[in-house]
């Protein structure tokens, strides 16, 4: 790199570029090009274009273990799935439904939790590099190590949990792994504890880039901390807020770990995540026609759920305007 | 600290005396630190603690890790739990950590390497569709992730990749995020560094490698480091694609073990600390890649 800065330096120098021989520079040709988008495009075509339309493509056909061919049947997979009687699709609306609370209750907090905890980190105190560290650090152990854990702290008789809420006089017989609504509350407070510090170093940074004048400017006006929370602070971080909203959904519905390690699906199989059922229909069942169309039914859900974030972002948006 | 003492208003030699400032609310300001340092302590009780236990219970014994008597620090530390999982035949912890490391590894040079020059590319060089292409890898960003399950096993299956390293490392690396982060990277560096290179005749490659990569390290590196972590955690697809025992990545292993010593909390601990380790060294090493990258995730979003 040095010597080619040098020489070229040394160049322009010693003889002024030569008019008659300068032509357009031509940038590169589309083969150059071709060499560096190959390697990425070739898996991208195969692992990620392929798959969405062979997902819709296997969601219209029958296609299962022991079953000759694979013949088109419309919407009938769907069809089966929305009448509800069959036992696939019980079980499979049982997993959207767990989903359904899971994500009901922990996308809330993992929107309003985080946010606080960036503002105190957003504060000047000695060490905040380091708090900030910590408070992400149990993201990076990976839901197998946490899922393991908090199976471990919640269990029922040996739990450090219930030993706690004993020790202080509360009720410490509580079946967190194994009963309803406790399980519910185990599975929605470890997903807050292990990834509240992914979505508040997000929102860190969106703070960090609100203009301190602004703060000045409000604080002159007369505004105190919740007047400038509210006219500054929000929508300073509204493109990020929209962006935290739409990805902690995404993750909620995507949740698969903590179910089967922290209750392991108890009881029953009540919370069997919808992406875990479909995994055990398509992955161990091969019953590759149905599972692609749950995927399609849970995927869709999700676009118009994130549509509807966007469509309510919007709103609020132009109400401020 | 500094900040709550009000700053001496600067008097110049001829300027009008200004009144001294109001003394500072000491008395209210005092309790509020308080209350911060608090909060903030707490907060990493909540998030230390749970850890160390996990640490704690892996160096006590059978009899006390079943002891309704919980105490906090092991009574007798032993090294039992870790001599009896790492001897285990059976459940070769060591082996899946081997794995682990390997896929891992795997998956982010493949990553890197792949997006990289995509990256590129996409940022500088001239070619059709280039636009198309574009749109093509952000659209699959809003692509929900349950959608490629299905048909990776089908894919996975078709290549007689199931229970493969390859299976592990291949499908996921041609991510949107990793081509779309370094994109933004290449496109702020100023063209005329490379339209000098060009003019002494370095030829696209030498354009990359000897400069615009250099350039693009912190990136490079944010992104290598936050595959090596989305492999190294990957739950759902390792417990569904691979199936001999020896195979197993540490998460999935994990699993198994928790089938197989339902309450064995100490054999449990020792297993998830012996696969917390390697992470938490790359979490000291390069925690400022991992939380830059996930900011930056958010702020360019």
């Amino acid at each position: 790199m040095t010597q080619l800065m040098t020489g070229h330096e040394a160049r322009r120098l010693d003889d002024p570029p030569d008019v008659t021989t300068r032509r357009p520079l031509r940038r590169n040709s589309p083969w150059t090009a071709l060499a560096f988008l190959l390697p990425f495009f070739a898996l991208f075509v195969v692992f990620v274009i392929v798959p969405v339309g062979s997902a819709v493509w296997a969601s219209l056909h029958r296609w299962s273990l022991g079953l000759p061919g694979r013949p088109w049947v419309g919407g009938d997979n769907y069809a089966e799935l929305f009448a509800g009687t069959s036992v696939t699709s019980v079980e499979f609306w049982k997993g959207m439904q767990a989903t359904g609370i899971f994500s009901a209750g922990s996308a809330p907090l993992l929107i309003v939790i985080p946010l606080a905890l960036a503002l105190l980190l957003h504060q000047k105190f000695p060490g905040r590099t380091f708090f900030r560290a910590v408070y992400f650090a149990p993201y990076v152990f990976g839901v197998a190590v946490v899922g393991l854990l908090w199976h471990y702290l919640l269990d029922r008789q040996l739990g450090p949990v219930n030993q706690l809420l004993r020790a202080v006089g509360l009720p410490g017989d509580i079946a967190w792994t194994t009963t309803l609504p406790a399980g519910w509350v185990a599975l929605i407070g470890v997903t807050v504890w292990w990834t509240v510090g992914f979505n508040a170093v997000i929102y860190l940074a969106a703070l960090q880039d609100i203009p301190k004048d602004l703060y000045e400017a409000a604080t002159i006006d007369g505004a105190g901390a919740w007047r400038r929370f509210l006219a500054v602070t929000l929508p300073g971080i509204r493109r990020v807020l929209q962006f935290v909203v739409t990805i902690t959904i995404i993750a909620c519905a995507n949740m698969y770990g903590q179910s089967a390690l922290i209750t392991q699906e108890q009881p029953g199989t009540d919370t069997r995540t919808a992406i875990g059922f479909i995994a055990q229909t398509g992955i161990e069942g091969f019953d590759i026609g149905t599972s692609s169309a749950m995927s399609m039914i849970l995927a869709v859900s999700l676009v118009v759920v994130s549509a509807l974030v966007l469509l309510a972002f919007r709103k609020v948006g132009d109400l401020e305007q | 600290m500094s900040s709550t003492e009000v700053t001496p208003v600067n008097r110049g030699p001829a300027g009008p005396v200004v009144p001294p400032p109001p003394p500072p609310p000491r008395v209210r300001r005092r309790p509020r630190r308080l209350v911060l340092g608090l909060t903030v302590l707490a907060l990493t009780a909540v998030f230390v603690v749970p850890l160390l236990l996990m640490v704690s219970t892996s160096f006590k014994s059978v009899e006390e890790a079943n002891s309704l008597d919980f105490s906090l620090v092991p009574q007798e530390p032993t090294l039992a739990a870790y001599r009896e999982i790492l001897g285990s035949a059976r459940l070769p912890v060591l082996r899946w950590l081997g794995n682990s490391l390997l896929v891992a590894l795997l998956h982010s040079a493949l990553v890197v390497t792949i997006s990289t020059t995509a990256a590129y590319a996409l940022a500088r060089l001239e070619f059709p569709f280039r636009r198309t292409m574009l749109g093509l890898v952000l659209a699959t960003m809003f692509v929900p992730g349950v959608i490629f399950l299905i048909p990776h096993f089908l894919i996975v299956n078709e290549l007689g990749w199931l229970n493969s390293y390859a299976s592990l490392v291949v499908p996921s690396a041609a991510g949107a995020f990793g081509v779309i982060f370094l994109r933004q990277f290449f496109l702020a560096v100023n063209p005329a560094i490379e339209e000098a290179a060009r003019i002494d005749g370095a030829n696209q490659w030498q354009i990359f490698w000897h400069m615009m990569l250099p350039l693009a390290k912190p990136a490079v590196a944010t992104l290598a480091v936050l595959a090596f972590l989305s492999s190294w955690n990957d739950f759902l697809w390792p417990v569904f694609v691979l199936f001999s025992t020896d195979m197993l990545t540490l998460p999935a292993g994990l699993a198994q073990l928790q089938g197989e010593f339902a309450s064995r909390f100490d054999l449990l601990m020792a297993g998830a600390v012996v696969a917390s380790v390697p992470v938490l060294v790359v979490y000291v090493v390069a925690q400022r890649y991992i939380i830059e990258g996930v900011s930056q995730g958010g702020v360019k979003a």
